[in-house]
């Protein structure tokens, strides 16, 4: 009796083993399966989906004009005190003061990519960018201007 | 003295046993994250007791939240259990909806129900692949990371992040599902269902995995129920503790899927529970994906939101076990006190129990079987 449970036990060890080496080897002869991707050489073809959220960016349209209104929405909507916003008072035609924007200063390095901002955002001013490699050795680097200089706001943009 | 030093101070010079010995394991280095360190007692190789060391991840994520707005907070909680991540947004923003009263669209709740499966099933996969590389089998790792980040991209696609996804907003979720989405989970549903019998036959069946794993660290039902142990590994010591069918939220009701109990509570009855586990996921996707109803994917809400006086608590299931939110509001925009019931810290605290009298190899394979995801359990 002994000696059967023994031999049974060394049948079932083997054949579990060699189970498991039919699965990997399996993968040895249909290299087809691997799925590895060269990063760095196939930086042509990544394609990232279009709600992937690598930055904060501020879209410009040709006339150098953006969307943003200085209201600090998105300022206050942020987790990590990301954005700060330094508006300024504009002279319209008519002789009225009115507040705009004059820097957008988004520190990357402080911002985990939740969205909040451009949610909260009422004039689509922001979006999330499809960037991600963001790695440079100095810190300062990271602390960015999102408004071209000289840009204005979009006439019709309230 | 700081008392980490102390401790291990103590230990040392304390007038020991015979032959007994004082060892650290693990890294303590704050470059090394996500790491826990045990000082264990050994006798020749026979561990006496197992001491825990937290701390070295605390980022205070309960009082940061008590700054933070309700909308904000919400996108901590990813860093708490990051496996997880989107279950535990999902716990938050119940608890918020529970304050406000709001009603949820069915879209909502079942793109919810869907993503967290998925998550359930990345985070199993993900815990799979460590515990055969802790057992020293290291191929598994390499297909569970396969299939999980067939997950990624479609979490990728559909929520814009792969691991920290902040997708759940109080009121439903943040953007509608992509036009892909479904196709994908399909074609993932098909890839999985083979490849979970490609995971038995190379680590359940395996011998030496079993010898490892069976009969060893047997916490018991009244030992689970008494450390708090919830999740697969309660369930392996055959406590019925799954949120989902216990207290249904969202639309786990409607949903046909077997709650799965072993009672053994060895290593191995916790991963024949996690292995399990997936195939139920895999149900509940499929139930789910051809009747995702139409509709708003989020409700109306106000700008900023206030939650009324009063505590609030909502408990999900998370991949390791139980999460509780508890928040006391005072009628403000922020909340007074939050306090999260994590599952690997309860978890934790059963493994000197479940790991004295056996050898010190056992304790991976017990350390591997609890899923242990540090920043949870520090917080």
């Amino acid at each position: 009796m002994f000696i059967k449970d023994y031999i049974s036990d060394v049948y079932n060890a083997v054949t579990s083993l060699l189970k498991g080496m039919r699965t990997t080897g399996g993968y040895f002869i249909r290299p087809k399966e691997i799925i590895t991707q060269q990063y760095p050489d196939n930086r042509a073809q990544m394609k990232l989906p279009e709600r992937f959220r690598g930055e904060v960016v501020m879209s410009h349209d040709e006339n150098n004009e953006h969307a943003c209104t200085g209201c600090t929405a998105c300022e206050l909507a942020c987790p990590n005190a990301t954005i700060k916003i330094v508006t300024k008072f504009d002279t319209t035609p008519e002789g009225k003061k009115k507040k705009a924007l004059d820097t957008f200063v988004y520190h990357l390095e402080l911002c985990t990519m939740c969205n909040l901002c451009v949610e909260a955002c009422p004039t689509s001013a922001i979006k999330m960018a499809q960037t991600f490699e963001h790695s440079v050795y100095d810190r300062n680097q990271l602390l960015k201007k999102l408004n071209n200089p000289g840009s204005k706001l979009r006439a019709g943009v309230e | 003295m700081y008392r980490e030093t102390q401790i291990i101070n103590d230990a040392a010079t304390l007038p020991s046993a015979e032959g007994e010995l004082v060892i650290n394991v693990g890294p303590q280095h704050p470059a090394t994250h996500g790491v826990l360190h045990l000082v264990i007692t050994l006798q020749g190789e026979t561990i006496q007791k197992v001491e825990p060391h937290l701390g070295y991840i605390h980022r205070s994520i309960e009082k940061m939240c008590e700054s933070l707005s309700y909308r904000q907070f919400i996108y901590v909680t990813s860093r708490m259990d990051y496996l997880s991540a989107h279950i535990n947004n999902h716990g938050c923003v119940l608890c918020v909806e529970k304050g406000l009263q709001l009603e949820i669209p069915p879209r909502a709740q079942v793109i919810r129900v869907l993503m967290d499966e998925l998550t359930r099933i990345a985070s199993h996969e993900l815990w799979w692949g460590a515990m055969a590389m802790d057992l020293g089998a290291f191929t598994p790792f390499f297909y569970a990371f396969r299939e999980r980040e067939t997950i990624n991209d479609i979490m990728e696609e559909t929520c814009g992040t792969r691991l920290t996804m902040n997708y759940m907003v109080p009121g439903g979720v943040m953007y509608d599902l992509h036009p892909n989405f479904q196709k994908r989970v399909k074609d993932f549903i098909q890839l999985f269902n083979n490849k979970i019998d490609e995971y038995d036959d190379l680590v359940t069946g395996n011998i030496i995995f079993q010898n490892r794993t069976k009969g060893v660290g047997v916490l018991s039902k009244e030992d689970a129920i008494s450390f708090g142990c919830t999740g697969p590994v309660g369930r392996a010591s055959g406590v019925h503790c799954d949120i989902r069918k216990l207290y249904p939220y969202e639309v786990y009701d409607n949903l046909s899927f077997d709650e799965i109990v072993e009672t053994a509570g060895d290593s191995y009855a916790r991963y024949l529970v996690r292995i399990k586990e997936l195939r139920q996921s895999i149900r509940i996707i499929e139930q789910l994906i051809d009747n995702i109803p139409e509709g708003d994917f989020q409700a109306k809400t106000k700008a900023v939101l206030k939650l009324p006086r009063g505590e609030f608590y909502s408990r999900v299931e998370t991949a390791r076990g139980e999460l509780g939110v508890f928040i006391v509001s005072e009628g403000a925009t922020t909340p007074y006190r939050i306090k999260f019931r994590s599952p690997g810290f309860s978890n934790l605290s059963a493994l000197d129990h479940m790991s004295r009298g056996s050898k010190i190899g056992d304790l991976m394979a017990i350390m591997g079987t609890l899923d242990l995801v540090i920043p949870d359990i520090d917080r």
